[in-house]
């Protein structure tokens, strides 16, 4: 495998550190003008999601870790592992409870999302941004609020729940971001 | 993102550059320093043995020779208070290979001045009337710090940077959360300083506000001269604003032999780190032996300097085409 200098180090470059795959976040040239040249990368775990400060010295370099992001589509749980395909080659994947870990809420059978892969066998599991779900349990709601003001919980088909406003009705469809975890709007059918 | 023909920086950074060098010329001229210049490209080259220089190939059928392009115009201006020029400043350019990043380019400007007979207290109060005169009606600067390396270094550490005891600064590397320190340094305490200083303590040096270091430990003197008070303290000082270094200045060492001395060791250092080969320069040896003027000097990074002023995070927002557009 490949490995990359310090100087080709940037937002985005996949590594091995530690023995673990990772992302490099940020990194930094710091030099004192008569002093030694260091890198300060910030690199996140890909396995564990943990961020760490890591320097480096000038020059030095780092294996490269064969991850890619794949869009796949999502098919079913066994109960065990969720499988996961990619639409074009229908190459399946199966993914422990770990990989998906907190995506597993958003998951709704034919949708796609991102699994990121680590020497072919998935690490990680990312959503679409937005997703849209239905409410199959809400209060019922206010009529003629319409305010944002409030609100109540509302638990969506996958399981996850989400404040939505107090005229959104159960069995209702909404649209909410995944990065939040916040509702966006009603899903007009 | 703009398209790769327009620069970076707007253009009113491009007025308050010129505006800036209009000042620092008006400064110097009414303190009655010269102005000059000295030759970017050259035969020699510094041998700090943390700088990579670039180099070009001068053809002149059948010669070919190695020149390179200067990274700092000390030597030369050095020579030219030896031959009695008396205060002298310079704006221009210096090269540093391999030196990218938030707050490097691998060109960049620079001001430089020697004061005759300053010594380096006398130089820290003209650093200070500087950044007054420049930053005055543009960026408002809390009160001026003065500070002891050894003291700064102590208060933020618990170290003592004058003497390098392996356990302690181990210690120090687990307790800060950076045991890499460990591997990196090994046994090298000017390893230790530079990365103790820059990633815990140069951070946070000088919060909207000119900061003076001064008193570094004598590993670090580079070209400057001992204390003659204490001899493991240089008369050296750099000053900084929001954690950024801005500039490094002496009371120059006079000492035709101990230059030598320092060139040679300097050389040794970098051919243990495997870092190209440089011919010592004998021409300053000789201008010392010549006779230097007592005097200090100081060197200022005028990109870094409207990055501060302008309160940028980056130089692209200060240098119309770094390298990445040149």
């Amino acid at each position: 495998m490949a490995s990359y200098s310090t100087n080709e180090f940037k937002a985005g470059l996949k590594v091995m550190l530690d023995a673990d795959p990772c992302a490099i976040i940020e990194n930094e040239f710091v030099k004192p003008g008569k002093g030694q040249a260091f890198n300060r990368v910030k690199i996140r775990n890909l396995k564990t999601g943990r961020v760490i400060e890591r320097t480096f010295k000038s020059g030095d370099s780092l294996e490269a870790a064969d991850v890619v992001d794949v869009a796949m589509q999502y098919l079913y749980n066994d109960g065990d592992f969720r499988h996961f395909m990619v639409p074009d080659t229908f190459e399946q994947y199966q993914c422990n409870e770990k990989a998906v870990s907190d995506a597993s809420k958003w998951l709704k059978d034919q949708d796609i999302c991102t699994v990121t892969l680590w020497n072919d066998s998935p690490l990680s599991v990312t959503p679409g941004n937005f997703v849209e779900l239905a409410i199959i349990e809400t209060d019922p709601g206010v009529r003629g609020d319409t305010s944002g003001g409030g609100g109540k919980p509302a638990v969506l088909e996958t399981g996850a729940v989400v404040r939505v406003p107090l005229f959104v009705q159960q069995g209702e469809v909404i649209k909410v971001d995944t990065r939040t975890g916040e509702y966006i709007s009603r899903v007009k059918e | 993102m703009q398209p790769d023909w327009q620069p970076s920086c707007s253009i009113e950074l491009l007025r308050l550059r010129a505006q800036l060098l209009a000042e620092i010329r008006g400064f110097f001229s009414a303190r009655a320093v010269l102005e000059v210049e000295t030759p970017l490209l050259s035969y020699s080259s510094g041998t700090d043995p943390q700088l990579d220089f670039f180099t070009s190939d001068y053809c002149s059928y059948p010669l070919q020779q190695t020149l390179y392009l200067q990274t700092s115009p000390e030597f030369a201006m050095k020579r030219l208070l030896a031959a009695g020029s008396g205060s002298i400043y310079q704006i221009c350019k210096a090269f540093r290979n391999g030196e990218s990043g938030r707050t490097h380019n691998p060109e960049f400007s620079i001001l430089e001045w020697y004061k005759v007979d300053f010594t380096l207290t006398q130089l820290m109060d003209e650093i200070a009337d500087l950044i007054a005169v420049l930053f005055k009606d543009r960026t408002q600067l809390n009160a001026t710090q003065r500070i002891s390396y050894q003291e700064l270094f102590y208060n933020s550490t618990g170290l003592d940077p004058l003497l390098f005891n392996y356990e302690h600064y181990c210690a120090y590397a687990l307790k800060s959360e950076s045991p890499e320190a460990i591997a990196l340094c090994k046994t090298d305490h000017n390893a230790w300083l530079d990365f103790i200083f820059s990633h815990h303590i140069q951070p946070s040096l000088g919060k909207n506000a000119l900061c003076m270091v001064y008193g570094y430990p004598a590993c670090q003197s580079s070209l400057a001269r001992i204390n003659k008070d204490n001899s493991k303290l240089t008369d050296r000082v750099e000053i900084f604003i929001d954690g950024i270094e801005l500039g490094n200045g002496y009371y120059e060492l006079t000492d035709a032999q101990e230059q030598n001395q320092r060139f040679d060791k300097e050389i040794m250092l970098r051919q243990q780190n495997n870092r190209p080969t440089i011919v010592k320069n004998t021409q300053l040896i000789a201008a010392l032996e010549a006779g230097l003027p007592e005097c200090s000097g100081m060197a200022i990074g005028i990109d870094r300097l409207l990055m501060v002023m302008t309160k940028n995070n980056h130089l692209e927002d200060v240098i119309p085409f770094l390298l990445a557009r040149s």
